[in-house]
């Protein structure tokens, strides 16, 4: 297990990067905690992948080091860098057992053979395959392979961390849960420092203590999962999590009174930012109530999901949505408040500290 | 069940039977039909029963000749087969390289085959091909034309030059397609070269070098043209293989019933070795299961 610290990450993948857009990775400077569960969330196309091999090594990065505990592994290749990867399809040997496919990163490493015996016989216990080991990895369901593909990451005791890029993508939902699970038992069995890329919010939410939400090519926040979605610090995490998505209406700010339109919202205080940019109130469906007091919204359909209902409407001109109870009787002219507690002001997409 | 029953489907059919007829089991009739008769011109045909088969079976230069052919065909697929896999490997994957490897890899094998011949036949001259002269020159005395070693190696060589690029081209579609996660992950397991080959490029290729090896072995076997045009089937009979030594029976000599007795027995033996190879190749490995 290793801590490992990310120094100053930037990759491109063009041979002579020049401007901000030619990077796939615009900068990255993060610790990642010794025995830490982290997510990595993020649409496609984000580079949580490529931060990933650089991790890992199978990439080196354009700038920047990779320091496992303090060590500068930057040059080192992926196979001394003692690291476990699940990729997001099954990677099998097919013509080897179930067995030799877990002991093969042990034999390649020259380990003894009754170790090698010994600890694939426990890997396979932890993964559920023990009834398998002699089959040919070859025939067996998407879920029993990614299973080998984890055992073969956990089969060494000693890895410095297991990165997993998004690995239940081809599994089905209910053995998603059950994998899940086993993964989160084994963090807390093992502890070990655990780097999960995924652009399923579910699926990071539940894995990890620290989420990690990346958009274009930076880091947009890093928290736990309460943080993310009661103070998203860009308007992106709040898009991203939550469903549906944080609502984002342009408002101007006069001292601590944001101006919607015609109405007023009193904050508790004022945004620092400077006076040229682009000002948005942020508030979660959550937070918004919908009854005979407040804004007049245009009422445009109402979904219900079982337990609650989501109210869709235009206020000023852009979408709105609420969550509404169950049982709660909608007025014919509906009109919304927003709960102070869940608005956020947002300059130039990012959020700001409000100022008493 | 309310199926309509309507045999007038069988129509549709119709032209390719046809077709098949012509071109295949009526030609082949043919050949069964000559091999169990005698003739001696005229259109005069009397019945010989099994007799061509029996003199075939043995005959010393019936056997000699299918030695001699399964000997080529083995050093041909001892040569092409791992030299093809070999320079796939070390085909570039991707850039501009791709390309110009691929169009230099199929090259040869858009020449005609007595094209190839020909070319080889001339370079390997001792008076003015390239190669002759040049190994002469050298001081070896090398003579396609008298020395049977050196009419075979001719042969081989030739051969190995015109088609190892067919493998080259069947196991590099097998490496290509070959997700990079497979690589990325024997990195991440420490696997040498080697255990990349063994147990993640080769298992990938199985299906591609099968049909490398099916191809390479029936085209081997049933090989003429080349031959024919460089030595002739000589010197003496030493490179004269079934083929060659079939045409000489039914055109040159006119006999023929035992050249279509010979021609049945050459062809199930082509069938039996490649359900041999088939077989095999397709079961290869799964001894492992259990």
């Amino acid at each position: 297990m290793a801590r490992i610290d990310l120094d100053h990450i930037r990759h491109s993948y063009l041979a002579n990067p020049e401007r901000d857009e030619d990077y796939a990775l615009k900068e990255v400077h993060h610790t990642f905690a010794d025995g830490g569960a982290y997510a990595l969330l993020g649409p496609s196309g984000c580079g949580k992948t490529s931060l990933l091999n650089i991790i890992s090594g199978l990439v080196p990065p354009t700038r920047g080091r990779v320091l496992f505990d303090g060590a500068d592994v930057t040059d080192l290749p992926t196979e001394n860098r003692n690291i476990a990867q699940v990729f997001q399809f099954p990677v099998i040997y097919d013509t080897m057992t179930v067995f030799d496919n877990l002991a093969f990163p042990l034999r390649n490493r020259g380990v003894d053979e009754a170790d090698v015996k010994r600890r694939v016989n426990e890997t396979l216990e932890i993964i559920d395959l023990a009834n398998w080991a002699k089959k040919r990895a070859q025939g067996l369901t998407a879920d029993q392979k990614q299973k080998i593909s984890l055992g073969r990451g956990l089969v060494r005791q000693d890895v410095n961390a297991i990165l997993f890029d998004e690995p239940l993508t081809v599994i089905d939902p209910h053995m998603k849960w059950v994998l899940r699970s086993q993964l989160k038992q084994l963090h807390k069995r093992f502890g070990y420092t655990m780097v999960y890329v995924t652009h399923d919010q579910t699926e990071a939410l539940t894995f990890a203590d620290s989420v990690v939400v990346m958009y274009e090519g930076q880091v947009v926040q890093i928290g736990t999962p309460a943080e993310l979605f009661e103070r998203p610090s860009h308007t992106f995490v709040g898009y991203f999590i939550g469903s549906p998505g944080m609502n984002v209406l342009p408002v101007k700010m006069q001292g601590a009174k944001a101006h919607l339109g015609p109405h007023v919202i009193e904050l508790p205080g004022a945004p620092k930012a400077g006076s040229g940019a682009r000002l948005e109130l942020g508030v979660r469906p959550e937070y918004v109530r919908v009854g005979d007091e407040g804004m007049p919204i245009q009422l445009q359909a109402v979904e219900d999901i079982g337990r609650h209902r989501i109210v869709r409407g235009t206020l000023e001109g852009s979408d709105i949505a609420a969550i509404v109870p169950e049982h709660q009787e909608l007025p014919s002219e509906p009109r919304v408040t927003f709960d102070p507690k869940g608005i956020n002001i947002y300059a130039d997409s990012w959020r700001q500290t409000l100022e008493a | 069940m309310d199926r309509t029953w309507n045999n007038k489907a069988w129509f549709l059919v119709l032209p390719v039977l046809v077709l098949v007829a012509f071109s295949a089991i009526i030609p082949l009739m043919t050949v069964v039909n000559y091999s169990v008769q005698d003739t001696f011109g005229n259109n005069q045909f009397f019945w010989a029963g099994l007799d061509w088969f029996d003199d075939t079976l043995h005959s010393e230069r019936f056997w000699a000749a299918l030695w001699r052919n399964l000997l080529f065909s083995g050093i041909i697929l001892a040569i092409e087969i791992p030299l093809g896999i070999f320079i796939a490997l070390n085909m570039p994957k991707r850039g501009w390289g791709v390309p110009v490897c691929l169009v230099l890899m199929a090259l040869p094998l858009l020449i005609p085959w007595n094209v190839v011949g020909t070319i080889w036949q001339v370079f390997g001259r001792v008076d003015i091909g390239l190669l002759g002269r040049t190994l002469a020159s050298l001081g070896i005395d090398y003579n396609y034309v008298q020395d049977p070693f050196d009419a075979w190696a001719t042969i081989v060589v030739m051969d190995v030059w015109h088609w190892t690029s067919l493998v080259v081209l069947l196991c590099y579609a097998g490496l290509v397609s070959i997700p990079d996660a497979y690589y990325q992950a024997a990195r991440i397991d420490g696997a040498s070269r080697w255990s990349v080959f063994r147990f993640i490029q080769l298992p990938k290729m199985q299906r591609v070098l099968l049909i490398a090896v099916l191809l390479r072995f029936m085209d081997s076997f049933m090989i003429y043209t080349e031959p024919f045009v460089v030595t002739g089937g000589g010197p003496g009979n030493e490179t004269t293989f079934l083929s060659i030594d079939l045409v000489k029976m039914a055109i040159g000599q006119f006999d023929v019933g035992p050249a279509a007795a010979m021609s049945l027995i050459y062809f199930l033996i082509v069938l039996l070795v490649s359900y041999v190879f088939y077989t095999v190749m397709t079961n290869v490995g799964k001894g492992a299961e259990q």
